[in-house]
């Protein structure tokens, strides 16, 4: 086995760590110059993309249905299914692809792209040509500037050489992909802001519905918004076909994912892992992934699928990457980022991290967001700076209430004799971000609540309305 | 300078002609106005306002949205420390006073000399490698105090201004699509009929 930081990880691709498994993303990793076109036309590059163009459209459509091509992006919902949500007969459509990559924890696709770019342009190809889109906008985040760089340069070498622009490998089949960039909004990441980013305005949710932008998206017209990862899978699927690509993970999670594991772990890194059967106890504890806790601690708890999921503690560690069985645990997979926190860690204020992040990443739209998130920020700072009451603990509560009523998702945990509340939560807001500043203090203050009542003082209240009423 | 440039007005029809709606090149054109001046200034916004079709106050209120753009000066070197989840467990709270010690500029602040501006960034996407830290849009990983330090006096003797443009700049290659080689946008009502190889058979 290999030690931590040694043999499989690789200078030019500082975080990924290879392994003996399946890659179906990261093949061209171990390559220093994997970027290039020559070295992807050197290893299957645009094979995948050849194979589509001699099928009709449909067939290949029906070839990432079968496959079961899961969302990478954190809801997981298969692509083949989502560009069947386009009406009938409604053109132009779109393709956005969501390189906007911002979640705590997660980045997966900016190696991608940095890495791989033209497996990216492929996939997009891919898409567009089965879902019969007419033009790809390739949304990266405005802070990724390697990235940017990476895939420009990519598409400008793929343009030069015919396969992307017009008459494509001398095909009926023509794409423009256009290389679009942000400008720092982590909203931006929910599908409907991303287009309104597109079409120059500020980057705030729709109102729902339409639920899916397939049937309303971009200037109106149907539009699929794709995760980078997802599409990246399509050029091997369409070199090995679905039956190979289900082979591996299993039926309802197939495939591979990439999942970033960082914090108190001693190999942090991004790994391609087997969807499915891979559990969280694997990804932290077995050398082949992170080799374990940090000088031997112990597990405190972790995030399971990225800043906005519920946490989980060791009660959970044998819970597979699968999406229902997350849920059912009371989280999520999400985007694929796991935060490992050991015994030495101060709850409230990891807590507070999280929730200082979504508190400033509100786009102000929804207003028990804009105003509950600075409120949590607020009271949960003061209580970790050792200034808080134990009102500061229900006010708390009952401001996370008003973003998301009801039973919000938690853990089982043996410890306190909790059961689980399951994944979704409900939401007052139009999208995930009000309920993402509540999830991480609402895991903290369900799971360790003796690490709250030690750091608030407790105060007596003092009736006030007897001596006003004798008056 | 306020103004976009000749050649940055060049630049901003090239990128216009790219979508189907002018109004979609906003942002990447405010990229555009930073790299020219270091801000975006208001003579610039008003200046894509004529070139997108909108009104200056529409474009600064995308503007005004946005992390990246500035509508001050800033230094010449945008220094943002990550200091959500996973790199605060990993330190980023002490790097970020240390930074703050060494440059004599609280968060937020700019240097007298207009060398460096420090920030408090959130999740850059280089978790497993905390404390990250960018210049410029350009990583530093696992960042020590003392790693830090040799930054700071690497950038002040100029010897990663390869490797590190002034503020303003953050992709230093532009898509450029070869007018033979290039589809062209449409706007979407000028498009009614499937795509042409949505016939039922092969493209190849």
């Amino acid at each position: 086995m290999n030690t931590p930081n040694s043999t499989n990880t690789y200078p030019h691709a500082p975080g990924f760590v290879a392994g003996e498994r399946p890659r179906i993303v990261t093949s061209r990793f171990e390559h220093a110059d994997s970027f290039t076109l020559e070295r992807y036309l050197a290893t299957d590059g645009y094979a995948g993309l050849r194979a589509a163009l001699g099928r009709p459209a449909n067939d290949v459509h029906d070839e990432v249905k079968n496959a079961t091509v899961l969302g990478r992006g954190g809801a997981g919902f298969p692509a083949g299914t989502k560009w069947g949500l386009t009406p009938q007969g409604v053109f132009p459509r779109y393709l956005v692809v969501n390189g906007d990559e911002s979640e705590p924890g997660t980045y997966k696709d900016r190696l991608l792209m940095e890495r791989d770019p033209h497996q990216l342009i492929e996939g997009c190809l891919i898409a567009c040509y089965a879902a019969g889109l007419s033009q790809c906008f390739l949304y990266i985040r405005g802070e990724m500037a390697l990235a940017q760089e990476r895939v420009a340069t990519a598409l400008n070498e793929a343009y030069a050489a015919g396969y992307v622009g017009k008459n494509i490998l001398g095909s009926k089949f023509s794409l423009d992909i256009v290389l679009h960039w942000g400008a720092g909004a982590y909203v931006v990441g929910e599908e409907t802001a991303l287009i309104e980013s597109l079409e120059g305005n500020r980057g705030m949710p729709r109102l729902k519905p339409p639920y899916f932008p397939a049937a309303i998206g971009l200037y109106g017209q149907p539009t699929i918004v794709n995760n980078v990862e997802t599409l990246a899978n399509l050029p091997w699927l369409m070199r090995n076909g679905a039956e190979a690509y289900t082979a591996i993970g299993t039926k309802t999670s197939p495939g591979t994912r990439m999942v970033a594991v960082s914090g108190h772990v001693k190999r942090p890194g991004v790994y391609e892992i087997i969807n499915g059967v891979t559990t969280f106890r694997d990804l932290i504890y077995n050398e082949e992934y992170c080799g374990g806790i940090r000088n031997g601690n112990k597990l405190k708890a972790f995030v399971p699928g990225g800043g906005s999921a519920p946490w989980f503690t060791e009660d959970q560690l044998d819970v597979p990457f699968e999406g229902p069985q997350a849920g059912a645990a009371g989280s999520m997979l999400g985007s694929g980022a796991v935060m490992v926190m050991d015994e030495t860690t101060d709850i409230p204020a990891a807590a507070l991290t999280l929730t200082r992040f979504y508190a400033h990443e509100s786009c102000g739209k929804c207003t028990p967001c804009r105003e509950g998130g600075t409120w949590l920020e607020r009271i949960l700072s003061r209580i970790v700076d050792g200034k808080g009451t134990d009102a500061d603990l229900a006010q708390l509560v009952e401001v996370g209430t008003s973003i998301c009523p009801g039973d919000f998702p938690h853990a089982s945990s043996k410890r306190l004799g909790l059961d689980a509340v399951p994944f979704p939560y409900k939401m007052n807001t139009i999208c995930f971000v009000g309920p993402s500043a509540y999830a991480p203090i609402n895991s903290a203050l369900v799971l360790f609540p003796e690490e709250f009542a030690a750091r608030v003082t407790k105060r007596t209240m003092i009736p006030v309305t007897a001596v006003g009423a004798a008056s | 300078m306020a103004r976009l440039s000749e050649e940055n007005v060049r630049l901003a029809k090239e990128i216009i002609s790219r979508y189907p709606r002018a109004r979609s090149a906003t942002i990447p054109l405010l990229h555009l106005a930073q790299q020219q001046d270091g801000h975006v200034t208001n003579e610039a916004m008003a200046h894509i306002g004529e070139l997108v079709g909108a009104t200056s106050a529409e474009v600064y209120g995308t503007a005004s949205f946005y992390e990246m753009f500035k509508f001050e000066p800033v230094g010449k070197y945008l220094i943002n420390i990550c200091g959500t989840m996973s790199c605060a467990l990993m330190g980023a709270e002490e790097l970020m006073h240390h930074a703050e010690h060494r440059l004599g500029v609280k968060l937020g602040g700019t240097t007298d000399d207009g060398m460096f501006t420090l920030e408090r960034a959130e999740c850059q996407a280089a978790c497993t490698e905390a404390p990250c830290l960018q210049v410029n849009y350009r990583y530093r990983f696992r960042v020590t105090d003392a790693d830090f330090d040799s930054l700071v006096d690497d950038l002040k003797a100029g010897r990663l201004n390869d490797e590190i443009p002034a503020h303003g700049t953050v992709a230093r290659v532009r898509q450029h699509i070869p007018v033979d080689r290039g589809v062209g946008a449409v706007p979407p009502e000028d498009v009614t009929e499937a795509p042409t190889w949505m016939d039922g058979k092969a493209a190849l």
